[in-house]
């Protein structure tokens, strides 16, 4: 692994990346896919769990606590741990990044749950909802924005993440990253670095777009200054 | 024997604990490494925090760092320091580690500095200022002891980061407990692999508490809080 480090190796040679555009796609896609995943299914469990620790507020601190515990792992002893058991696996990849998402998006549902206004709520109750009405058709659609809130947050942290399941044969992007760094060779590390950034910005955008797109109402009538 | 018992068995083998290769010299490394980083990172950010804070001049370098330290993956930022380090003929092992987790910590010390600061109430700066008190005075006995928890859940993040992180030296031929974990890929030594795993868990968990610790002792104690 240890070659001799050249001094003189430019930072970045651009026709690496000519020669190698073709696994950059297909990386760059990889980490996509890595990334949608891990955010899909993270709010897929945190979603519900966020809802139950709203409504039951004695489940709220443990639930939090256990996310907590998980979020302080460090990325590479969660992986190095998981594939003693699942392997060099996506599994593997997947159960870390989703575990990472999920303080995140806990929080910003039951924060988003909270911030519904109580008058909203005793309006919809006087009108018949049911509770499973007034959760579909009422509270969730008000916490979206803050919901999307926790999935932008998300996204962009599992999209840093996966450049470390790299070490466990996965890692998008964090492949070049990798490679670079086992090879004292700069240009695939600015390239993986770089593009992942880039791929956090423009998914943060998207997000951001799609948010506005599903809530007209948000935009179009500011909240009067004070009201909660 | 389950992989847990064989990484128990690793972790109470005496073998373990002795040499430069035994874990209370990797936990010594990697504590050295995080703290000399931390410090060094919050002589530089800490100062210019307050700066920006108490001025309110060049608040976009902060917001810019913080968003943009939050979107470069840590692992990216290794694999940087790793060119800059040889570049600059510093050498493997601790210089790269060092530039990287510096870099890393920088972000959530500054932002949290200055947020602390620029937080403080106004009406509490004029009534200081309206005592006569100086700017200088006024940055030391007022806003930096108001602003103190805030710093710390900055210091505390930053911390948890670093120690995190620092998993990550052992690929740049740097020590710490991230060598257990490398090495036992290298090897396919799953016993290694998982017990130097259970040890940065635990490491990152005692940081994270002792911080803690550390942050309720820097409340203001006349906080009704």
């Amino acid at each position: 692994m240890m070659l001799a480090q050249d001094t003189r190796e430019p930072f970045f040679r651009p026709e690496w990346v000519s020669r190698n555009a073709d696994r950059i796609v297909e990386q760059l896609i990889e980490h996509a896919y890595l990334t949608s995943i891990a955010v899909g299914v993270g709010s897929l469990i945190a979603i519900p769990v966020g809802v139950y620790a709203y409504r039951h507020r004695r489940a709220y601190v443990p639930v939090t606590w256990l996310a907590g515990f998980l979020y302080t792992i460090p990325s590479l002893a969660l992986f190095a741990f998981l594939t003693t058991y699942t392997g060099l696996t996506t599994l593997t990849a997947e159960i870390g990044l989703v575990s990472y998402t999920l303080l995140i998006l806990i929080r910003n549902v039951v924060a988003g749950l909270e911030g519904v206004p109580r008058d909203t709520r005793e309006a919809a109750r006087a009108m018949g909802y049911t509770p499973r009405q007034l959760l579909w058709r009422v509270e969730l659609p008000l916490a979206f924005p803050v919901i999307m809130a926790g999935i932008r947050v998300a996204t962009v942290t599992i999209i840093g993440l996966v450049t470390v399941t790299s070490l466990i044969g996965k890692g998008g992007l964090g492949k070049f990253i990798l490679q670079g760094i086992q090879r004292f060779f700069s240009t695939p590390i600015v390239v993986g670095a770089v593009l992942s950034v880039l791929l956090a910005i423009l998914a943060d955008v998207l997000l951001l777009g799609l948010q506005r797109a599903l809530t007209p109402w948000a935009r179009s009538r500011p909240r009067p200054e004070g009201a909660r | 024997m389950s992989v847990v018992s064989e990484a128990l068995a690793w972790l109470s083998d005496p073998v373990n604990w002795s040499g430069t290769a035994g874990i209370p010299n990797r936990v010594f490394e990697h504590v050295r490494i995080s703290t000399v980083t931390v410090l060094a990172a919050a002589m530089i950010a800490v100062p210019v925090g307050l700066l920006i804070g108490h001025t309110g001049k060049g608040r976009f370098v902060v917001v810019t760092l913080s968003n943009v330290g939050r979107a470069i993956p840590s692992f990216a930022i290794l694999g940087l320091a790793l060119p800059v380090a040889i570049k600059l003929n510093l050498g493997l092992g601790f210089w790269p580690t060092f530039i990287a987790l510096f870099a890393l910590a920088i972000p959530p010390i500054l932002t949290n500095t200055y947020v602390g600061v620029a937080g403080v109430d106004p009406d509490l700066v004029e009534a200081a200022r309206g005592m006569g008190m100086a700017d200088r005075e006024i940055l030391r006995r007022l806003e930096v002891r108001l602003a103190a928890p805030v710093i710390m859940v900055g210091l505390r993040t930053a911390s948890v980061e670093v120690v995190a992180t620092a998993t990550l030296a052992a690929l740049v031929a740097g020590g710490g407990l991230g060598r257990f974990i490398i090495d036992g890929f290298a090897v396919r030594d799953d016993a290694r692999i998982l017990g130097g795993a259970i040890l940065v868990a635990a490491l990152a968990i005692c940081t994270e508490l002792f911080m803690g610790g550390v942050e309720k002792l820097a409340r203001p104690r006349t906080s009704t809080a």
